[in-house]
């Protein structure tokens, strides 16, 4: 899965030593990988510390909308499929808050601040999953774009969440291929499954395509992140990516991309696409999306009726160690 | 009990953007010494640009008796893979 950087301000005016600023500066401009122990700006700190917190929160949320069709899923092979998924999903929340936590911030404030609503998360999860359609969907599109964002961010400069990123895009791309495969077999069956199908592509085709952020002209802090190589393609050069692999997928089963002002431009290369509905982006983003405030219910419950598994782990630890020291 | 010094293992960035990866170990009385012993063993040849040193018993290491039970259950579960989905040649990019 994937985040959005989703804060619009970021100070990058500084009281801090000059000449660490610039040999900075430079190790990254030569494409140098920044590391726990080195010095950094107080900036960058900040930046990657919102933004790997978001994209590990993203991947936690991330587990809701598709955890909810586990149990209907339509087959035995499906079931194991979807729970090896979101198994992965897991695990990618942990390798992300991890290195997260090499900036110095710690698990329990991170979770804290999802919890309590002052962090964000990709808006993408706050739409609900209405139908088996909407799992398929969910691996071709919503993992393609976390793909699309993903595979640059191997090379962000900084080292623990490029190396994170490393693992992540490996285990990423059956998540994609199972997506298609739901989505080949729906649109290959009844009237009914290609309906649903269909259906599933309309409602999450812009969602989709929000989840590159927002436009360039409105992304003050593109600027910055791509001088200090945390970001190496901006928001529209990745969603321009993304529609111009994923038309002809969809052209492949039979469906119809919900734009009518999609249209191949010979001059240009490219497909050119719809105006996107800024709006609906930033309500969603507000806390507004259809399903938001389920999902953080859904997640401080899960954190609410795990603290006696939390509590009676830390207890045997604790009793362990007094038996030992008695020993 | 031997009178060692105790044993610390030794991992080895190579260089900037790669993990720290296990080289081996040495015996030193406190970790500063460690980290010495580390550096004049092991990065005679610019083998690498960071060093860590961990007290070899504080690593915490699967029994190897255990291994089946332990990575087995993996083996079973191809849909893991990307491969195991046949998508057709024609669809690109996936």
């Amino acid at each position: 899965m994937y985040t959005t950087e989703l804060q619009k301000t970021a100070k990058v005016a500084s009281t801090e030593d000059p000449d660490k600023l610039a040999a900075f500066e430079a190790r990254v401009a030569a494409d140098e990988f920044i590391e726990p122990k080195d010095w950094m700006p107080e900036a960058y700190r900040r930046t990657l510390t919102r933004q790997i917190s978001q994209h590990a929160h993203s991947e936690i949320v991330g587990m809701l909308p598709e955890g909810n069709w586990i149990t209907r899923a339509p087959s035995l092979r499906r079931k194991a499929i979807l729970l090896a998924k979101v198994q992965d999903e897991a695990g990618h929340g942990l390798y992300l808050y991890s290195a997260a936590e090499t900036l110095g911030t710690s698990r329990e404030e991170m979770i804290e601040a999802l919890h309590s609503g002052k962090a964000k998360y990709s808006t993408i999860f706050n739409y609900p999953t209405l139908t088996w359609a909407d799992i398929g969907a969910i691996g071709w599109l919503v993992d393609g774009a976390a793909i699309m964002n993903q595979v640059p961010l191997q090379r962000t400069s900084y080292g623990p969440y490029a190396r994170a990123m490393v693992r992540v895009c490996k285990e990423e791309s059956f998540h994609q291929r199972q997506g298609y495969e739901i989505m080949m077999a729906m649109a290959a069956g009844t009237a009914d499954q290609k309906r649903m199908a269909q259906d599933a592509l309309n409602r999450w085709w812009w969602p989709s395509l929000m989840m590159f952020g927002p436009p360039d002209e409105n992304s003050p802090n593109t600027a910055q992140s791509m001088r200090w190589r945390i970001k190496r393609e901006t928001n529209d050069e990745l969603r321009q990516k993304f529609v111009d692999i994923t038309v002809p997928q969809a052209g492949a089963l039979g469906l119809t991309v919900p734009d009518p002002a999609l249209g191949w431009n010979e001059a240009r290369g490219h497909y050119d696409f719809g105006e996107i509905d800024w709006e609906e982006f930033y309500s969603v983003v507000r806390g507004e999306g259809p399903v938001a405030r389920e999902r953080m219910q859904a997640r401080r419950e899960a954190w609410e009726q795990g603290a006696w598994v939390r509590e009676a782990a830390a207890a045997h630890a604790e009793k362990h160690s007094r038996k030992q020291e008695a020993a | 009990m031997s009178s060692d010094w105790p044993l610390w293992e030794v991992f080895i960035r190579a260089k900037g953007g790669l993990s720290h990866r296990h080289v081996g170990s040495v015996h030193a009385p406190d970790s500063e010494i460690a980290l010495r012993h580390a550096r004049d063993t092991y990065t005679r040849r610019m083998e690498g640009v960071s060093l860590w040193v961990v007290r070899s018993a504080d690593i915490v290491a699967s029994d190897p008796s255990d291994d089946a039970a332990m990575f087995d259950p993996a083996a079973d579960k191809v849909y893991r893979h990307p491969t195991f989905y046949t998508i057709p040649d024609d669809v690109k990019h996936i």
